[in-house]
């Protein structure tokens, strides 16, 4: 393996993508991912976070989309023309947005097809499932239920716990809050600080839950109509005015109604 | 009640090789949530190449290894043709170029062997024999067995192996299964060359008895009311529709055919299918579809 630096884990250079040849969704992003950090890529809806992971991922093709412009990096090694299945094996394994679980699989079953590239031995997948129900103890108890009929929470952890069966060293985690009880998600993001600090995976965490993705983050990127706008530490962000006033909805006086909201304020957009 | 059981027997007999086709579809739908037009095209191209070969005077084991090979091209073919650029594309876009597929294997295989009917000899004899007062036809019992050892072993092979598991997560969410790794482009090569191995099998034994001809392609009607029977996603459920539906076609047609003029065993199955999706859409042994409310 070649030398990179540590900070350079994951990296994104400048990537420009487009839909059909002509949608222009990603107008040059870059970001980083530290080893072992866990990053939030925040935003509204078609600002670009999904896209983005997507690209990284490389699963864009099936959606006619294209990265035109610009590189991934993965540990020092150029990745944007690599196939999925190869990066899984690289240890870089996306949970989409809405869980996406096999319905018709049993939760185990779930789990399993996430060892599908690993060929060290059926003993070593079994202790990775055990590890895995250690992380998720309902899906112990859920194991050979349908996924399709288990609730949300339960799909959303049972999609985490199939990207932890390959072995993966970063997560591309997208919306994991999305149709999620307020209770669900803390529980889930609990365990993806566990896992960032237990089994050393590194996160990059598509959100549009701002107030809990930058609780728990390290470090935050904020894209609009596929710019990256502001970056900086999760403390800095939170605390950042602007972010204050878009994202979580706040002001300098607390809390305050959406009635209150200038909109032609709300309007302002960040240039890059 | 010996006469009844003859009958019965015999239907039975014949509804396996029904569901030997509707095995072949069965797997496509499996893996890729399409009904497979071309799979009637499928068995006539392997059994017109295994046949042609065979008149050429090659060894018998020979032409099925090469026959085999052929349909493991053709997969690989139809994968990087046909299903590559169409991937997570709606359900009746593959559809239609399945439909696509079935005209050039029938016009392919026919420009390649000709249009002639061939004569198929697999060296089982064809001639009944007495089993416990009831005539039964020795090649039925031989058909019978092969279907039955190849829905025994794909069955497993579904539900057992790591392919059969992905083969399965592939036909419920193929982006899902990108992103945890399972190569696509691999595991429908694996399907197309399993449903081309199906139809290879259901090729020689409806050709040894009707003669390899085009008319071959219309036995996969018949798999259709199999299929509404069984469930389009079960592998066993063909082989119950099967027996189902040939041991009642033949029931109906000694029993009922009489009173209404005859020859409803051509319709029957049908009818009968269509009965049974008002009772039950997804068959006996299908997947329910799973909808969150």
């Amino acid at each position: 393996m070649s030398e990179y630096n540590s900070s350079l884990f994951l990296s994104i250079n400048n990537i420009e993508v487009i839909y059909d040849h002509v949608i222009l969704v990603l107008k040059g992003v870059s970001l980083d991912v530290p080893e072992g950090g866990i990053v939030a890529l925040l935003g509204a809806n078609g600002a670009g976070k999904t896209t983005t992971l997507k690209a990284v991922s490389n699963v864009l093709g099936v959606e006619r989309g294209d990265v035109t412009k610009g590189s991934i990096s993965f540990k020092g090694e150029r990745i944007d023309q690599l196939n999925p299945a190869e990066l899984v094996k690289r240890g870089v394994v996306q949970v989409m947005e809405g869980r996406h679980c096999f319905a018709h699989l049993t939760v185990e079953e779930n789990l399993l097809t996430g060892a599908y590239t690993r060929t060290d031995g059926r003993a070593a997948i079994k202790a990775s499932l055990e590890k895995v129900y250690d992380y998720f103890p309902r899906l112990r108890t859920r194991r050979s239920s349908i996924a399709g009929y288990t609730s949300g929470g339960e799909q959303q952890m049972t999609a985490i716990g199939r990207a932890l069966m390959a072995n993966p060293t970063m997560i591309l985690l997208d919306e994991p809050s999305m149709g999620l009880a307020p209770q669900i998600v803390e529980e889930i993001f609990e365990i993806v600080k566990d896992l960032n600090s237990k089994e050393k995976v590194s996160f990059l965490l598509a959100e549009q839950n701002t107030i809990v993705a930058l609780r728990y983050a390290d470090y935050g990127y904020i894209l609009e109509n596929g710019r990256v706008v502001m970056d900086g530490d999760a403390k800095s962000l939170s605390e950042n005015e602007d972010v204050k006033e878009f994202y979580l909805g706040l002001n300098k006086t607390g809390r305050k109604s959406f009635r209150d909201v200038k909109h032609y304020r709300r309007r302002k957009r960040w240039l890059a | 009640m010996s006469f009844f059981f003859e009958v019965l027997i015999s239907g039975l007999l014949a509804g396996v090789m029904y569901s030997l086709v509707a095995l072949g579809f069965v797997l496509i739908y499996k893996a890729s949530g399409v009904l497979n037009f071309a799979q009637g095209s499928m068995v006539l191209f392997a059994a017109l190449t295994f046949v042609s070969l065979l008149e050429k005077g090659w060894n018998f084991w020979a032409v099925l290894v090469v026959t085999l090979l052929a349909m493991l091209v053709l997969a690989i073919v139809i994968e990087r043709v046909v299903l590559r650029p169409l991937v997570n594309q709606p359900q009746i876009t593959l559809f239609m170029a399945t439909i696509g597929v079935s005209f050039f294997l029938e016009g392919f295989a026919q420009a390649l062997w000709g249009t002639e009917v061939h004569g198929l000899e697999l060296g089982i004899p064809d001639k009944p024999f007495e089993f416990m007062g009831m005539m039964i036809s020795q090649f039925d019992i031989v058909a019978a067995g092969l279907s039955g050892v190849l829905v025994a072993s794909l069955a497993l092979f579904f539900s057992k192996t790591r392919i059969g598991r992905a083969l399965r997560a592939v036909a419920d969410d193929h982006q899902a299964a990108l992103t945890v790794g399972i190569p696509l482009q691999t595991i429908w090569v694996i399907v197309w060359s399993v449903a081309g191995l199906v139809a290879l099998v259901a090729g020689l034994l409806w050709g040894s008895r009707l003669g390899v001809q085009f008319s071959l392609t219309l036995i996969t009607l018949k798999a259709l009311p199999v299929l509404i029977l069984g469930g389009f996603t079960s592998v066993p459920g063909a082989i119950v529709g099967g027996l189902i539906i040939g041991g009642s076609e033949k029931l109906a047609e000694v029993y009922v055919g009489p009173y209404v003029g005859g020859a409803i065993e051509d319709w029957f199955p049908y009818m009968f299918a269509m009965l049974f999706l008002l009772v039950r859409p997804e068959g006996l042994f299908g997947e329910k579809r799973i909808e969150r409310v």
